[in-house]
């Protein structure tokens, strides 16, 4: 292995995001990563790079410049088609070892974080997993604190010029938020959760402004020990949770009558244009299957509306869910910890109140 | 008592299993059919539980009789009826094989049933004679290579889906009282056998029971279990070990009662809080918590002793089974009453433990036998 | 050939969570378990050796002493073998750092042509899911994350690993690692015979002197020091204020609910 030299954190910069792309669709999370490194670039004054891999990719890439990208560098080849671990972790090591990039940011989809583990052990740097909130700039950071957390920041010890790149995430099933460094060795790297920052308005004239370029790739058969021998995508179409406006999600509550209380979840969903969640409990009973969990382990939504029917709000489950506008919590249990974070809250039981809201919501 | 890290071990695996396998919905289920769960029998079987105090030689797991009752008690504190299911070949069922059978006997059938294979049941009540083995009316006729024989057997814990059952029998009617009996082996396809209908019972409901009915069966000489006319005293030395199983399952019950009892206390809401904050209730809790942990103390400690060969066996398991069992009946006395009505309601636990309770101070000898058991060692 | 299953002893995270005063976790006040995804990459490799009965499962875990409990309950469930890396010089690592370790205690070990090593997907007290594929690159192995089926075929191992939409089916050479979720399997129980001879199943502890030979340990590649990521704050996350009950029967608590988001405009 080659010895990459990275312990200086002044031979490297720019801001990349690697965008990923499956059979020519690009992944959701390019874009959010694409608009959120564009405020950490930002703050660094640096430039924002798109990493593209693929075999025949290179039209998606002006697109990235209008969520942010002042330049896009695609890597091609035949070999990149399907994704592989070995490729694409070739192509995106050799890419940073050249181009020597500060930060690195990788959307923490079942690829990504079969990749970003990968490239970070073989590039020695450190990697977040799954963040859910990115600073460079330390008063952003103590801002970002002050809205989260009970901590006295005012109090606390800052050095203002660190300009190191601080990943938070949550830990030990949500019940802890931890913030990490890399301040030894670059690139820094996270994997970021989907759907957890916010994409920008689409920019064209960014899109048009945007450079792209094709870069060579060194890769042949050899490099691959293993083989995809399919793809296969599931015909049942997975509830879109993140990109709803209301979520619905049901939980334990329902246990004394399943079948009518996923029925009611789902007449109130329609009702109200979104669709149905499942609390952890619900998806490990096999009520639902688990493209509908909403949690820690599940989805993390920030709906318009969030209606929880039936859940008690176990700390894994509210760090899914807590940044939505407006939760409404029915549940029989008034001591349920849902009730500290619900915006509006009813006791009682939801086989009584759920078809009083259909029937309201119909007039 | 500190168990030895290896029975920490198997206190957690029978508690894991039980918990996750035993759900609401088996049970719901073998409460309204009333018959034997063949899938549960199957997965306790795969998993050795037939066979947890059945020697590895025969096809079991090697345990001693703490690990054994551990399991029993764990089994019963989430249903009382399955860790009936683990019980019979542990304890009656193989006991009296591996306690006087020959070394073809203990091949052909402890092995099949210490894996689940095949189900071997214990017929020594009859509906003369119970405890008093004296009024024993089966009867075995030598004639040739073969016994015929002739009677019924009653109150037999699951014989409708027995594959073998150890029959007791008057081989010798000279003789007078529990002397002249003799054990067999059946096969429960033998020409001649029958069982009657199953009972509709009070509790342990899914675990059926019936009488089993001989004419003039023909069961080979090779079948003799045990000596000659001397298959009573067998008999009282393998009704030890059942007697322990049987006070585990009563602390396995109470403990299941005291869980409900506790969840429920802290929930229900009375005068504006939740019912626990009342001595009442609590000072009932903090009453069956004590009498349980005294009655487990009682019965692990006896299953050591038991293993070790103490001489007070017989005396300490009457005792574990006679205080274990009356135990069990007051705190589930007490488990409904904290539950109110309801406690009287079969969608809450209480309501099933209670009727299950019932039966730990009857079966394998009731209350009564078990004084005349432990005052007859005082006495002697 | 061996199946070499790494596991972590984990705080049971559903259950009681205590939190110190400073914002850590108070590791000592909560119950521990094995992790869950961890359980299913043993049975996955207890599943493979019952096809495969001349194979050796073995499992390895970094932890203090106390892991040997866990260890001893994967042997009685049907493990051969168990190793515990343990020792001042590794506390402190981060995946990177953890993956260095476990990766050389693999190679002490030793790994052969038909060798798999199996990990949980990941632990639910991080939650990185980095250490598995770290494990790989330090020993250059292919890897298969995610995986929901696996058959053996051969000299080759045919995953089929997790998408968010679906799968796709991917063959591996050997030796491989790969990572289990819980589509995978279903872990079997202990047995009361496994529990019995799991007292006198091999046990190892590797300590520092044991593996310092190891060309993958240096004072600056494990432990603390050879960690690239340091906690910069933690802290418990917020709770948003309560709101609103709304009481009295279905009707009208429903009724001063929809008022209550007409005014607000949310619907």
């Amino acid at each position: 292995m080659v010895k990459f030299e990275n312990t200086n954190p002044a031979d490297f910069h720019g801001v990349w995001v690697f965008c990923e792309q499956r059979g020519g669709e690009v992944n959701p999370t390019a874009y959010e990563l694409l608009s959120e490194g564009r405020k950490l670039a930002d703050d660094l004054g640096v430039e924002l790079c798109g990493l593209l891999l693929g075999d025949n990719v290179k039209d998606l890439a002006p697109a990235f410049g209008g969520y942010g990208a002042d330049r896009v560098l695609v890597c091609e080849d035949p070999l990149l088609k399907e994704y592989t671990t070995d490729a694409y972790a070739k192509v995106l090591c050799d890419m940073v070892m050249e181009h020597k990039p500060e930060v690195v940011l990788i959307g923490a989809t079942n690829i990504g974080r079969d990749l970003g583990p990968r490239c970070a052990a073989r590039l020695h740097t450190g990697l977040t997993a799954d963040c859910t909130h990115l600073d460079v700039d330390v008063a952003k950071y103590k801002e970002f604190l002050k809205s989260t957390s009970t901590m006295d920041v005012e109090k606390m010890q800052w050095d203002m010029s660190d300009k190191g790149l601080k990943m938070t995430r949550p830990a030990f099933g949500g019940h802890l938020m931890a913030t990490i460094i890399c301040p030894r060795f670059r690139p820094q790297m996270s994997t970021v959760r989907p759907g957890v920052m916010q994409c920008a308005p689409f920019d064209q004239a960014k899109a048009d402004a945007c450079k792209v370029e094709l870069c060579p790739v060194t890769l042949s058969e050899s490099d691959l020990k293993t083989k995809v021998l399919e793809v296969v995508k599931e015909a049942k179409s997975a509830v879109d949770l993140i990109g709803a406006e209301v979520v619905v999600c049901v939980g334990f509550g329902i246990s004394k009558d399943v079948k009518t209380g996923i029925e009611l979840a789902q007449q109130l969903a329609d009702a109200l244009g979104g669709v149905v969640g499942a609390s952890r409990a619900v998806v490990d009973a096999g009520w639902l299957d688990a493209s509908h969990q909403v949690g820690q382990t599940g989805k993390t939504v920030r709906p318009k509306i969030y209606i929880a029917l039936g859940i008690s709000g176990a700390i894994q489950h509210k760090s899914g869910m807590q940044d939505s506008e407006c939760i409404i919590a029915v549940n029989q249990n008034g001591d349920a910890p849902i009730f500290e974070i619900a915006n509006y809250g009813i006791v009682g039981d939801l086989f009584k109140i759920v078809p009083e809201m259909i029937e309201q919501l119909k007039k | 008592m500190i168990l030895s890290q290896q029975h920490q071990m198997m206190q957690k695996l029978y508690r894991q299993f039980a918990e996750t396998e035993f759900t609401d919905e088996l049970l719901d289920r073998l409460e309204e059919t009333e018959e034997f769960d063949w899938d549960i029998h199957n997965k306790m079987a795969k998993y050795g539980f037939m066979g947890v105090k059945i020697p590895v030689k025969y096809g079991g797991q090697g345990a001693d009789s703490l690990a054994y009752a551990l399991m029993i008690e764990e089994f019963a504190r989430v249903s009382p009826v399955l860790s009936i299911y683990a019980n019979t070949s542990n304890s009656l069922g193989a006991g009296p094989l591996l306690y006087c059978g020959t070394e073809e006997q203990k091949q052909k059938y402890v092995t099949p049933v210490a894996k689940g294979e095949k189900i071997l049941v214990f017929a020594l009540t009859e509906p003369e004679a119970g405890s008093d083995a004296g009024g024993t009316l089966t009867t075995a006729v030598q004639d040739g290579d073969y016994y015929v024989l002739n009677g019924r057997k009653t109150f037999i814990s699951g014989a409708p889906f027995a594959d073998y059952a150890v029959i007791y029998a008057k081989t010798d009617p000279t003789q007078r009282g529990s002397r002249g009996i003799s054990m067999f082996i059946v096969d429960m396809k033998l020409p001649g056998v029958t069982c009657g209908k199953p009972e509709k019972k009070m509790g342990i409901v899914g675990y059926p029971t019936s009488d089993i009915i001989m004419e003039d069966v023909r069961v080979h000489k090779s079948e003799l279990l045990g000596p000659l006319h001397k298959g009573f005293s067998t008999a009282m030395k393998t009704l030890d070990g059942g007697r322990l199983g049987m006070a585990a399952q009563a602390v396995g019950m109470a403990q299941g009662c005291l869980d409900e009892s506790v969840k429920y206390a802290k929930e229900r809401k009375q005068f504006g809080q939740p019912i626990a904050k009342f001595q009442a209730i609590s000072f009932m809790l903090a009453d069956m918590a004590t009498e349980i942990e005294a009655a487990r103390q009682l019965v692990y400690s006896t299953a050591v002793r038991m293993d070790a060969g103490d001489p007070e066996t017989n005396k300490l398991c009457a005792m574990s089974k006679l205080y274990a069992a009356e135990m069990c009946n007051r705190v589930a006395y007490k488990a409904v009453q904290i539950h109110g009505g309801y406690g009287y309601i079969k969608d809450y636990k209480v309501e099933r433990f209670y009727r299950d309770a019932r039966i730990a101070s009857i079966y394998e000898g009731t209350s009564q036998v078990q004084q005349m058991v432990i005052s007859g060692n005082l006495l002697r | 050939m061996k199946f070499i299953v790494c596991v972590k002893q984990v705080p049971d995270t559903s259950g009681v969570v205590a939190v110190k005063a400073d914002g850590t976790m108070d590791r000592s006040r909560m119950a521990t378990i094995t992790n869950p995804d961890d359980l299913n990459a043993v049975e996955a490799a207890l599943a493979l050796k019952d096809q495969n009965p001349e194979a050796k499962v073995i499992v390895v875990s970094m932890g203090p002493a106390p892991a040997e409990g866990m260890l001893r309950e994967l042997l009685a469930m049907g493990c051969d073998e168990a190793v515990l890396v343990s020792g001042r010089e590794f506390g402190g690592s981060d995946t990177f750092a953890t993956s260095q370790i476990i990766a050389a205690a693999i190679a002490h070990i030793g790994l052969d042509e038909d060798d798999i090593i199996f990990c949980g997907r990941q632990a639910i007290d991080g939650d990185t899911a980095q250490v598995g594929p770290q494990i790989a690159e330090k020993l250059d192995l292919p890897q298969v994350t995610y995986a929901i089926d696996l058959k053996l075929e051969g000299d080759k191992l045919i995953v089929r690993r997790q998408l968010e939409d679906g799968y796709m089916t991917i063959e591996t050479s050997l030796p491989c690692l790969v990572t289990c979720i819980k589509e995978l399997n279903v872990p079997r129980y202990m047995t009361v015979k496994g529990i019995l001879e799991s007292f006198s199943k091999p046990y190892q502890v590797f300590d520092y002197n044991e593996l310092k030979d190891e060309p993958l340990i240096e004072l600056d590649t494990i432990g603390l020091k050879g960690s690239p990521t340091n906690v910069y704050k933690s802290f418990s996350p917020p709770l948003k204020g309560a709101g609103v009950i709304l009481d009295g029967s279905p009707a009208e608590s429903v009724e001063k609910l929809f008022a209550a988001l007409t005014e607000k405009h949310i619907i």
